[in-house]
């Protein structure tokens, strides 16, 4: 057991490890503990959502199966498996099989590379000043030095199992869902991929254990890059498919957009990748901006604290995520695609000549010139209209219905 | 005799189903040969979740672009005017409960005002200012309703909730006042089934009072939200012009800019007493029509705290034997009273002969009744104005060139009851 525990933490690197069979153990363990782990909250997702959002809307939610509702996932899956799996004939059947797997894959080997406890320490120079580079130690099942890119490349393949999905069903609605998953996620994707260009150029590594280190020893990027963790935020929600960006499945539309043919199990895969892609994407957000597996030194106490901190700051982005889902309307397509392209794309390649300035010239304030002048412009705004609103004598509301107290002249030209 | 095969000329008597001339009331076709291109036709109903019952749309989209739309109706169909023709006046208000069905009590109204102007009977005051509060609950019901169906199409389903909860409460004082949820076939001609007791009058005057506290958390929610104006500002424009020769009424006409609403027009059941405002859109989009449904919910409480506060004493019923259906109790204990009973349910009843037009204020807009009588317990002719009906033409013109999200927030604004709407 020790010398299990020994090997899973070592973080060897897969290029270059002294393969042996316990070193291989290890990682099957590894990667077997890490799926279940996934599957099992993915469930339990389902569980939390369906709590929290009656929670927020003023009733129960589902409190019979089991304490507190906690085995409803179990009874879903029940249910689930003896559901009729139907194929409708008209589908293409290879493609409407393989979608649901398609976009659940991707979204489970994300997590290959996301570590989730360990340890650092920097590397100081001849001069006794730290160089900047740390040798981190993670738990994960794979230590890439290019965990970034990868990444972002598994990220867009999930993108295809909605397409196909909503392709191979050969349905309007189902072919609308997809068309929009696939243009919705293609542009968020861009977003998504520029806010992470800041953060690698400021620790100068794309190893995500690097990255959890750099945070670690100075600040979380959070607050040195602000700008690049919002639009992160809201490019993961719009990639996993959530309100306020749902369009690919807005329900009151596309009745179920791109799974509207989908049945039993092959619906539950949809369902679980959807939960999936969420616990990826908060997790990214973690490890990317909140310093991952690491609180002040509190992660020094044990690795058994740093999986808690993780856990612990992952379960916040998921429960914000649930949060925004039962607060907002939904936009619209177009809204959708002018807010990607007109607004965060300008912003973060803007974000990302500004950081390069800033650490060209090795001057830290240039840094905040973006969220400085961003908030700077939102009050500007806000100050002008309540000068207008204050010249023009414009009650509280800005539209108002006028009140008609005297009878109208509808009724007397009838 | 030949009838030419391209005019849809009167059958003949004898005439078999499929003699009769096909008249194509779709502008699109979903089986149609035509070679669309670029374009799609897509079939949204009858069974849809935003399609609020059977509404069938047939729309024809360039990729997420509406080209034209082709409404369908029809599907709710019960005859409920050839219903009201053979049952009578007194029979056919518990049908009415089927008509607008998320406000029975103003469709109740509403019949039992028509068949009273037939009659040449009042319904006594402490009646009418019952009819006044049950009409002005209902309004709120319905319009939370409407509220909260119109955002959860548009995403924002906890809204949907909240509004549930309260109306959830407005349902439970129907049910302790007329012994129903939902079907409450409350009026009866020359007054109401029966008597409200001043507990429930007393719980209804503090829900009321209460009521505009909940108006402001949905407006917290919506009103101001960036993404709720996005998806409702400039979207479905009716003109004034539009509104008029349409006919549109209620909260769709007022948020275009008609002010015209029944109660302030031509008021009945001494409406003209209570002080009450009525709000009208500028530009007469979505969201306009929005606003002016949820002024609508509170100008609707203090119609009913001021008519519970004015409540006169006296009978529910209109001392009119030969046309009023006498109490039970009379019933099972007077002699003439069950003379009466008998005639009035049996269809002995003599109407005077004359032709009247009755409307009132319903949720959705002016709701009426053109009846027809020869004498009689039940009207020649009776012909309902469906204000859903009327509201619904209007989609031809409005929902070309929108995309297809827009067409739940039309369609939510307008708030249309399919059950009015095919009668």
């Amino acid at each position: 057991m020790g010398d299990l525990l020994t090997t899973l933490g070592s973080g060897l690197p897969l290029v270059g490890a002294e393969v042996t069979f316990w070193w291989v153990m290890g990682r099957i363990g590894l990667v077997l503990l890490l799926v279940h782990v996934l599957l099992i909250v993915g469930a339990l997702m389902v569980w939390a959502e369906r709590r929290v959002s009656a929670w927020m809307q003023d009733r129960l939610g589902p409190n019979r199966v089991g304490p507190e509702g906690l085995l409803q996932p179990l009874a879903d899956l029940g249910k689930f498996m003896f559901k009729e799996d139907v194929v409708p004939k008209h589908t293409s059947k290879w493609m409407y099989m393989l979608a649901p797997a398609i976009s659940l894959v991707p979204a489970m080997v994300t997590f290959a590379v996301i570590p989730f406890t360990g340890s650092y320490e920097p590397i100081y120079g001849a001069d006794g000043q730290p160089t900047g580079e740390y040798i981190t130690q993670s738990w994960q099942i794979a230590d890439l030095n290019i965990g970034v890119l990868y990444i972002l490349a598994i990220a867009s393949l999930g993108v295809y199992g909605v397409t196909l999905g909503g392709w191979a069903s050969n349905s309007k609605y189902s072919l609308l869902g997809g068309v929009r998953a696939s243009a919705q996620m293609i542009s968020y994707e861009l977003s998504l991929g520029l806010a992470v260009v800041p953060v690698v150029l400021m620790v100068s590594s794309l190893r995500l254990g690097d990255i959890i280190a750099y945070q670690a020893d100075t600040v979380w990027l959070l607050f040195t890059q602000p700008v690049a963790f919002f639009i992160f935020l809201v490019a993961s929600y719009a990639e996993t498919n959530r309100l306020p960006f749902d369009m690919p499945e807005s329900e009151t539309e596309l009745v179920a957009g791109y799974h509207t043919e989908y049945s039993s199990m092959k619906f539950a895969l949809f369902f679980l990748a959807e939960y999936t892609h969420m616990i990826v994407g908060a997790a990214l957000v973690v490890t990317l901006f909140c310093g991952g597996w690491t609180f002040f030194g509190l992660e020094q106490l044990g690795w058994i604290m740093g999986v808690l901190i993780f856990a612990a700051k992952t379960t916040f982005f998921l429960f914000a995520f649930i949060w925004v889902r039962w607060t907002l309307p939904r936009f619209r397509y177009d809204q959708l695609m002018a807010l990607g392209w007109a607004w965060f794309l300008p912003i973060a390649l803007l974000n990302i000549v500004l950081t390069g300035g800033a650490l060209a010239f090795d001057q830290d304030w240039v840094l905040y010139i973006l969220p400085v002048a961003l908030i700077a412009a939102a009050v500007i705004a806000a100050w002008f209209k309540y000068r207008r609103d204050l010249d023009n004598d414009v009650p509280k509301l800005e539209r108002a219905p006028q009140l008609v107290g005297v009878a109208g002249s509808g009724g007397e030209e009838r | 005799m030949s009838v030419p095969s391209d005019s849809p000329a009167a059958p003949t008597a004898g005439t078999e189903l499929d003699e009769l001339p096909q008249v194509d009331v779709m502008d699109i076709r979903l089986d149609s040969d035509e070679d669309l291109g670029e374009r799609m036709v897509l079939n949204m109903g009858p069974s849809h979740p935003s399609t609020h019952g059977v509404l069938r749309l047939v729309l024809e989209i360039d990729g997420e672009r509406v080209v034209s739309v082709s409404p369908d109706v029809g599907y709710l169909h019960r005859g409920m005017e050839k219903l009201g023709e053979s049952l009578g006046y007194h029979r056919f208000i518990p049908y009415t409960d089927r008509l607008d069905y998320l406000a029975p009590l103003s469709n109740n109204c509403s019949i039992a005002l028509a068949a009273e102007r037939v009659c040449g009977i009042e319904a006594p005051p402490r009646a009418n200012a019952i009819r006044v509060i049950v009409c002005e609950l209902a309004r709120m019901s319905a319009h939370l309703l409407g509220l909260g169906a119109y955002s959860m199409d548009v995403g924002a389903m906890t809204v949907f909730l909240y509004t549930f909860t309260e109306r959830e409460r407005l349902y439970n004082f129907f049910e302790y006042l007329t012994g129903a949820r939902f079907t409450t076939t409350y009026t009866r001609v020359g007054g109401v089934a029966r008597d409200a007791e001043d507990g429930w009058l007393a719980e209804v005057r503090e829900f009321c009072n209460e009521f505009h506290k909940k108006v402001d958390t949905w407006e917290n929610l919506l009103t101001k939200n960036r993404i709720w104006r996005l998806r409702n500002e400039g979207v479905g424009v009716i003109s004034q012009e539009q509104a008029i020769s349409f006919g549109l009424t209620g909260p769709i006409g007022r948020g275009s800019g008609l002010p015209y609403d029944v109660r302030k027009d031509r008021p009945y059941f001494g409406y003209e007493q209570y002080d009450f405002d009525v709000p009208v859109g500028e530009r007469g989009d979505a969201y306009d029509r929005y606003l002016c449904r949820l002024e609508e919910m509170r100008q609707s409480a203090r119609i009913v705290v001021q008519a519970i506060d004015k409540i006169p004493q006296g009978r529910i019923l209109a001392d009119e034997p030969k046309f009023v259906l006498p109490e039970k109790y009379d019933v099972l204990t007077g002699m003439e009273q069950l003379i009466h009973q008998f005639m009035l349910v049996t269809g002995e009843m003599d109407t005077p002969k004359g032709e009247i037009h009755s409307y009132i204020e319903n949720p959705k807009g002016e709701h009426g009744y053109y009846i027809r009588s020869e004498g009689g317990a039940a009207p020649w002719r009776l012909k309902m104005r469906a204000p859903s009906f009327v509201n619904l033409q209007i989609l031809k013109e409005i929902v070309p060139g929108h995309m297809i999200a827009d067409i739940v927030a039309i369609l939510g604004s307008l708030d249309f009851v399919m059950g009015e709407c095919d009668k």
